[in-house]
């Protein structure tokens, strides 16, 4: 083989070599979870339903098996593990929470008061709520807080020794489980509206502000608010 | 081949006319300069002047413009000369007039920047304490403090990723909002629940590092300008530091008292279940939640003010 032809294949080599490994690099980067799109019916224009379930372990087939994690129920019924949420502006989001994962308190009790549903209360197992004491009880879940919106809604948790306590989402009914309803409204200003969750669950990380806390899919997401 | 003892006095004097006419060019463009620096441009340098320090920060950008614009024109104008008229015509025999050895040039230049650099350092000091921190973090014990009998007390609690805001006069409430009155002595209390965060309030000239366990102090004075202000985390703290950012609010102060008060009636039942103020808290760092309470002694080790 000839000079020319050498300099050739480790040129092309290291050509392919750089062009793999910034598609690898960028591709995890612009790596997301699913959107689900929540629409309204027909019947009625100016809201829509979105259920959601959080679960203390997402299980296998997803990428951080052992994280807690939220889920929704898109359009078929099927629950996807995502954090990203598109609903349409100036629209009545009636939400429905189904709580599987242990509480405790809250860092800041701050996160326990409910801010930004319609009425700034939820409805808690059937009975109406403005405010969590998470150091009492089972203390609290999760929480859904989007800066933006002025929303913030503690979930209740459970303990986590409940005989049907779920080990891995998404879980069942048949799970002991909180459920918690509120209603807030999109606005005018279609925005992609960051949220989280205040409950430091990032459990290994420091300050449990790491892992799922700090990745879309897990305890961090948006409400894509759309015209 | 050489200059001879007549070219030589023809290029000194011509050097000499050279320098005064680029003395006089820079004398007057100078002028033109500092005073749109102080007069025209100035007033609209950042970060305005919503507060004491905000203004101070104004004022002290303005000065150090106006200073370096003459040493900028001396550069440029030199150059410019130098480019339009030193250069080799096609008679020229040899260089022009060296500079070095040139005791007058260097001293002139020596004591030039000697002053410039000793001003700088004492009009910055003076300013830091005048200006009492001119709305930086002083630490937990701050040597500048303000001469005002009633401050309002602000803490600031950073956490990841937003800021909160407990007013320790008003029934220790915390909030996720800031409105200030006007017209009022601020003492912030910067501190941190998790990461190190820092607290900019960019129109109030205030920034101050947010350190877990400890209290950051910071002072201004608002002025009677009412209007909005961005408060932005300044300190890279994860994931989410761009998104951490608020909004506040500069409003008279009946309109602040009437807001504090609502407030205050609003969180109410929140503001039961806080731990007692104090300057610093220490949350649990079990990982999975975990409330926060006053540094070292969970029962104690409350403030008032």
């Amino acid at each position: 083989m000839n000079k020319g032809a050498r300099i050739s294949i480790v040129l092309v080599s290291a050509a392919v070599a750089v062009g793999l490994i910034l598609f690898g690099i960028f591709g995890y980067l612009r790596t997301y979870p699913p959107t689900v799109v929540f629409t309204p019916s027909p019947t009625q224009p100016h809201t829509v339903d979105v259920t959601l379930q959080v679960a203390p372990d997402v299980g296998p087939g997803h990428a951080h098996p052992s994280w807690p994690g939220w889920f929704a129920k898109n359009a078929q019924g099927k629950w996807v593990q995502t954090t990203l949420y598109q609903v349409p502006e100036r629209t009545y989001v009636h939400v429905t929470v189904y709580e599987y994962d242990s509480g405790g308190p809250l860092r800041n009790p701050i996160w326990g008061k409910i801010t930004g549903t319609v009425g700034n209360d939820a409805v808690l197992n059937g009975k109406t709520v403005s405010l969590l004491n998470a150091a009492q009880g089972f203390g609290v879940g999760h929480t859904i807080v989007a800066p933006a919106l002025n929303l913030s809604v503690p979930v209740w948790g459970l303990s986590g020794n409940e005989k049907t306590f779920c080990q891995t989402g998404p879980c069942t009914l048949s799970n002991a489980h909180n459920v918690e309803t509120f209603t807030f409204y999109t606005g005018n200003h279609p925005h992609n509206y960051r949220w989280q969750c205040f409950i430091p669950c990032g459990a290994g990380y420091l300050n449990g502000n790491g892992g799922p806390m700090a990745t879309t899919g897990y305890m961090a997401g948006f409400w894509k608010v759309v015209a | 081949m050489a200059m001879t003892e007549a070219e030589m006095r023809e290029r000194k004097e011509y050097a000499k006319k050279a320098g005064w006419k680029i003395f006089a060019i820079w004398l007057v463009l100078s002028l033109i300069g500092v005073a749109l620096v102080l007069y025209v441009w100035g007033p609209h340098m950042p970060p305005g002047d919503m507060t004491t320090s905000a203004a101070s920060q104004q004022f002290d950008f303005k000065v150090l413009t106006a200073m370096v614009v003459p040493v900028l024109l001396m550069v440029w104008v030199y150059g410019a000369w130098s480019l339009i008229n030193f250069h080799a015509t096609k008679t020229d025999r040899g260089d022009g007039i060296p500079l070095r050895g040139n005791r007058r040039v260097q001293g002139i230049w020596y004591v030039a920047s000697a002053a410039l650099v000793l001003f700088l350092a004492g009009f910055g000091t003076y300013e830091l304490i005048n200006g009492n921190g001119v709305g930086s973090g002083e630490g937990p014990s701050p040597i500048w403090k303000p001469t005002a009998k009633h401050m309002l007390v602000v803490q600031v609690i950073a956490q990841q990723w937003r800021f909160t805001y407990r007013w320790p006069q008003f029934g220790g409430m915390e909030t996720t909002s800031i409105d200030l009155p006007a017209n009022t002595t601020i003492q912030f209390d910067v501190t941190s629940l998790d990461v190190i965060h820092d607290f900019w309030a960019y129109q109030l000239g205030v920034k101050a590092d947010a350190n877990p366990d400890v209290n950051n102090v910071a002072y201004t004075t608002t002025s009677n300008q009412l209007g909005r202000f961005t408060v932005r985390c300044d300190e890279l703290c994860g994931i989410w530091h761009g998104a951490m950012y608020n909004y506040g609010h500069v409003v008279s102060k009946s309109a602040f008292y009437t807001w504090a008060s609502n407030m205050e009636a609003q969180n109410a039942s929140v503001t039961k279940l806080l731990p007692p103020f104090a300057t610093t808290y220490t949350p649990s760092y079990s990982g999975a939640g975990g409330g926060y309470y006053p540094s070292y002694d969970p029962n104690g080790h409350a403030v008032t003010y």
